[in-house]
């Protein structure tokens, strides 16, 4: 019994035909694609952050994360904009302000760190893609020169004991007086006191590798800005070695792998240009090591990523270089 | 205590040396300025809309002191306030006629055939993928860039359709130069009578994408009390400015597809719903 | 010119999708009742129509004639009478002007020329004013008279004569299979264009994603002076500017033209259309489209006369599964969105696409993240994020620093936005206002 009508031949409705400007096929990358991957390249440096303080840490990340999430949307509602939290990037905003917390930090802390990271460090310049710097560092440095002592004692890290409810505090490895507290091994696996992402350079550096490989990070900056650190530390280490630990332990101490993987690397605040990365990358580490070797400050990476943040468009519109076809100075014959 | 006096002193002291040197500055490197156009400035309405082709009231009050400009160029002041301008500096004011912006288009999203557009939403931007998502070539886009560049906020958006309120208008002539399809003509404000269509195609071609198009029908060119107060231009009827027809001519012709119009019943929004 | 060719800076990689109809071989389209032909098919001036209502036409017979050196002709797709000079719906989305011929089913040539027998002896000027004649324009995509390139004034010296058969628009295959049914036709059009130019060699520069058209071409080539060079799979490789790079390293100026590097570039299909000119006598009426996407029943390539409508190419590729959100006359990339299954295909249409909704572009008002995704692919090397802000807020004289001029409106920044902002369009609106200001300029 088979039907002997051939289908009748469909066309497409014209009126609900979209007209729009070329191209008309898009790439497929998404905002929240690019946020999801920057939390999956930090999700090491967070569980070894759980793994070392525990449940203290646990409360820090969590208050910060859902504090910037909600600051966000108070904010966009109070601002009668469309709500923005699908996208991630105040979630990893919060997440990044948990890690350059110690795990002692009180509750109201980190309330208050992301009022500023978001209020300030954000939404006020009008929200993603507006602000002219890292707002998890924005925050990051308010609290710390509007409370120096309380984000100056860190936590003794305790390996695997995740329900240690006691904070004991200690001293971190940049100290002030320039010798090598630390071993390598201990800042290698992170079993030192500091922010929760200062600890594990071994889980620092897996996601920093996933954000080469994934293409989500320019590789100019972290190997400049690590390399500028390494070398100044280097010299002044060879010269006088009193004065500073050795490049290996300058690198594996401090902010230094999260601020040059996760934060000096930001897109909203970092160059476009390739060049313009690289130097990006040179001035953080000169002011990293000059803050942290001649310094008051035992660490320099935040104020060295702010401070590179400011001249980032300056550095965008003079590394772009001419177009194709640009036409040089026309010499007397024409 | 006598250290307190001491730094009194030196402060007032300063102070007064400071102030002396300000003015003393003020006098020696005082520009020379004619003193009536502070005054004529401060006589104009202030809005510094550039209706008037200077750049803002003060550039403004410094060409009609140099007599290079009537006073009544300003589309802003009222007939009153150029009258005081011109009293003031001793010359005549001559009559000028009020111009208001007409949008020349009646059709709205509801009336027109369109398609989805997905891009900018800005006409000037939108004009430029295959002239705005509207069937009709010559229409309004709708996206607003006139209602935005109105320093007076004379300009509504209804119905995807830009419609300007005749009472806040005040003939700057911004909209003019902003509307990418040239639909936008300021007119005398007295006449109240428009026809609310761009579009020169034939009047079949027009009906099959706009209910309210003008179709060429020339009911109105007919019902008018003279002969040339309703322009012909093929498919497209066009109000006479120069003699202009009564407000009853909208009732008198029934225009079949409403696109003969009272400036302030479309504005008010009572002009809709005729159409066949 | 067979040394390795250059990788020009950035570019993109969307999906081919030319599997879709790469491996279908060119069907004549069957002849039609009506051919509606759009009068204005080239840059430059519109042609006069001659003809009138009621007008007898032969195959090939002018219907308007070039008015002005950078115009040209238009001629008849089929025997039979005019029966209407009207308005209909344009490709670029306004109604435009054209010549609607009912067709008497005889199919009678009418040329106005003859075919050049001795071509390879034959004067250069006759040459070109065959190519004139014939109304012969960029097939590519562009639409410009083609004689208008063979004339570059003394001033600018031509030493390279180069074939665009790179077709690096993702889903079109009508060069493709052009280049591998046609192969001497491709040829010898080179060859015709060479001797216009007093050359004595041409280079044919093709994506490697056409393996089968480049053996095709390099076994017809080898006998002669033309040679075929392999070109790296990159959007938009096939971009004049973009192929002069890759194969001469020359960079053509900002403002200028291919001519100002010494350099000529016609498309493989306008050779063709040249060969059958020159050595048949035949003038442009009829050209191969490819009609794909994956909404359609059986994506293809016809050789389609002009004037045929959208709708007739989509019936003869069975017609659609599901309603597509797009339907496009050229590629994916820098093609033109319609609304109308009325409009007709003209020497210049090298797809119709249909594009369904998982793939169709969908534009957005959100920031810039500034991820700088865009200044890495841009093959122009300019800042794509910075310029649009700039023009977001109405400063186009910061959008002219920044050098938008130089777009050449590829699109590869808008494909790869993560923000899926309608970056081309902010340029084409930049442009527009700075070309209107500096025409309001002079006049000051």
């Amino acid at each position: 019994m088979s039907e002997e009508t051939t289908p009748a031949i469909q066309m497409p409705d014209a009126t609900q035909l979209v007209i729009s400007n070329s191209p008309h096929i898009r790439g497929g990358e998404t905002i929240s694609k690019i946020m999801v991957h920057v939390l999956v390249a930090l999700a090491p440096a967070v569980a070894a952050a759980l793994w070392f303080f525990g449940l203290a840490a646990l409360q820090v990340m969590v208050l910060c994360t859902v504090g910037c999430v909600a600051v966000e949307e108070i904010w966009n509602k109070c601002a009668k904009r469309a709500p923005t939290w699908k996208d991630g990037s105040a979630a990893l905003t919060g997440l990044l302000l948990a890690m350059n917390l110690s795990a002692g930090a009180p509750w109201w802390i980190c309330i208050l760190g992301a009022l500023l990271a978001i209020g300030l460090g954000k939404q006020i310049f009008g929200g993603l893609g507006f602000n002219p710097f890292n707002p998890a560092l924005v925050a990051r440095v308010a609290l710390l020169i509007g409370f120096p002592s309380l984000m100056t004692s860190w936590v003794v890290p305790q390996a695997g004991k995740f329900m240690a409810c006691d904070v004991l505090t200690g001293a971190t490895p940049l100290g002030a007086s320039g010798e090598a507290v630390a071993t390598i091994n201990n800042l290698f696996m992170g079993n030192v006191g500091g922010c929760l992402g200062e600890t594990s350079a071994l889980a620092l550096i897996i996601g920093g590798v996933y954000l080469l490989i994934k293409k989500l990070i320019k590789w100019q900056v972290p190997v400049a800005f690590i390399g500028t650190v390494a070398i100044i530390s280097g010299v002044v280490h060879y010269f006088n070695p009193d004065m500073t630990p050795d490049s290996l332990y300058h690198i594996l101490a401090g902010g230094l792998l999260i601020g040059a993987f996760f934060m000096a690397t930001d897109m909203v605040t970092s160059p476009m240009t390739a060049n313009g990365a690289l130097i990006f990358g040179f001035g953080c580490g000169l002011i990293t090591s000059v803050i942290r070797i001649w310094g008051g400050y035992p660490e320099g990476v935040s104020f060295s990523i702010l401070f590179m943040n400011a001249l980032t468009p300056l550095i965008d519109r003079s590394t772009i270089g001419k177009p194709f076809g640009y036409i040089r100075v026309k010499k007397e014959s024409e | 205590m006598i250290i307190i006096l001491v730094s009194l002193l030196f402060a007032a002291l300063l102070g007064a040396i400071l102030a002396l040197v300000i003015g003393v500055a003020a006098k020696a490197f005082a520009v020379e300025s004619d003193p009536r156009i502070e005054t004529v400035t401060d006589m104009l309405p202030g809005a510094n809309c550039g209706g008037c082709g200077y750049a803002g009231c003060a550039d403004f009050a410094k060409a009609i002191v140099e007599g290079a400009v009537p006073p009544n160029d300003c589309p802003v002041a009222s007939a009153e306030d150029a009258v005081r301008v011109a009293d003031y500096l001793g010359i005549t004011a001559e009559e000028k006629e009020k111009m208001i912006a007409v949008v020349k288009c009646s059709g709205g999203i509801s009336d027109t055939v369109r398609s989805p557009y997905n891009g900018v939403e800005d006409c000037r931007s939108a004009v430029l993928v295959a002239g705005g998502s509207k069937g009709c070539d010559y229409g309004c886009i709708g996206f607003a860039s006139c209602a935005r560049a109105c320093p007076f906020d004379a300009i509504e958006i209804r119905d995807g359709l830009a419609v300007v309120h005749p009472d806040l208008c005040v003939g700057c002539g911004k909209c003019v130069d902003v509307c990418p399809k040239d639909l936008i003509v300021l007119t005398p404000a007295a006449v109240d009578v428009h026809v609310y269509c761009n579009s020169p195609e034939k009047g079949a071609a027009k009906r099959k994408v706009c209910k309210t198009a003008c179709i060429g029908c020339r009911k109105c060119v007919k019902a008018a009390d003279s002969e040339d107060q309703m322009l012909i231009d093929g498919f497209l009827i066009a109000t006479n400015y120069d003699n202009p027809p009564l407000p009853d001519l909208v009732e008198k012709a029934a225009c079949p597809t409403t696109a003969l119009r009272l400036a302030t019943q479309h504005a008010a929004g009572e002009s809709e719903g005729v159409s066949k | 010119m067979s040394n390795k060719p250059r990788k020009f800076k950035g570019g993109v990689h969307p999906n081919d999708s030319k599997a879709l109809s790469a491996s279908s071989p060119v069907q004549d389209a069957p002849l039609l009742d009506k051919y509606r032909v759009i009068v204005h098919q080239n840059i430059g001036a519109p042609p006069e129509v001659l003809v009138k209502k009621g007008d007898e036409v032969k195959k090939g017979s002018l219907l308007a004639k070039a008015s002005g050196f950078v115009s040209a002709p238009l001629h008849a797709p089929t025997s039979g009478t005019v029966t209407a000079i009207d308005k209909c719906d344009g490709p670029t989305g306004i109604r435009v002007a054209a010549i609607e011929i009912t067709a008497d089913g005889e199919d009678e040539w009418g040329s106005p020329f003859e075919p050049i027998a001795d071509w390879q002896n034959a004067d250069a000027a006759d040459l070109k004013q065959r190519v004139s004649d014939a109304g012969v324009v960029g097939m590519g995509g562009a639409g410009f008279p083609s004689h208008v390139k063979l004339s570059p004034p003394p001033a600018k010296p031509i030493d390279t004569l180069i074939l665009n058969g790179a077709e690096c628009e993702p889903y079109l295959t009508a060069d493709h299979r052009l280049m591998l049914e046609q192969a001497e036709e491709v040829v010898a059009g080179a060859a015709i264009f060479a001797r216009i130019l007093g050359l004595k060699s041409a280079v044919i520069g093709v994506e490697n994603n056409k393996p089968d058209a480049i053996e095709a071409l390099k076994k017809v080539a080898a006998k002669t002076n033309v040679t075929v060079q392999g070109l790296a799979v990159n959007y938009p490789q096939g971009a004049e500017k973009q192929l002069i790079y890759a194969l001469t390293g020359r960079e053509v100026p900002i403002g200028g033209l291919p001519m100002d590097v010494g350099c000529v570039v016609q498309n493989v299909a306008s050779a063709v259309a040249v060969n059958d000119a020159v050595v048949k006598g035949h003038p442009s009426i009829e050209r191969i489209t490819t009609v794909t996407g994956e909404p359609l029943v059986n994506p293809g390539n016809w050789r389609f006369r002009l004037g045929t409508p959208i709708s007739k190419a989509i019936e003869l590729a069975g017609g659609v599964k599901y309603q597509p959100a797009k339907l496009l006359l050229g590629g994916p990339m820098m093609g033109f969105a319609q609304n109308s299954l009325d409009v007709t295909v003209m020497k210049n249409t090298s797809g119709i696409l249909l594009i369904p909704a998982e793939q169709v572009s969908q534009y957005t008002s959100d920031p810039c993240i500034r991820c700088g995704k865009c200044v890495s692919c841009c093959p122009m090397g300019i800042l794509p994020a910075t310029i649009s802000q700039a023009v977001e807020n109405e400063r186009f004289d910061m959008a002219a620093q920044l050098n938008v001029l130089a777009c050449i409106e590829c699109g590869s920044c808008s494909y790869i936005c993560p923000s899926h902002r309608p970056l081309n369009q902010h340029f084409k609106r930049a442009k527009s206002e700075i070309m209107a200001a500096r025409k309001k300029e002079p006049k000051k």
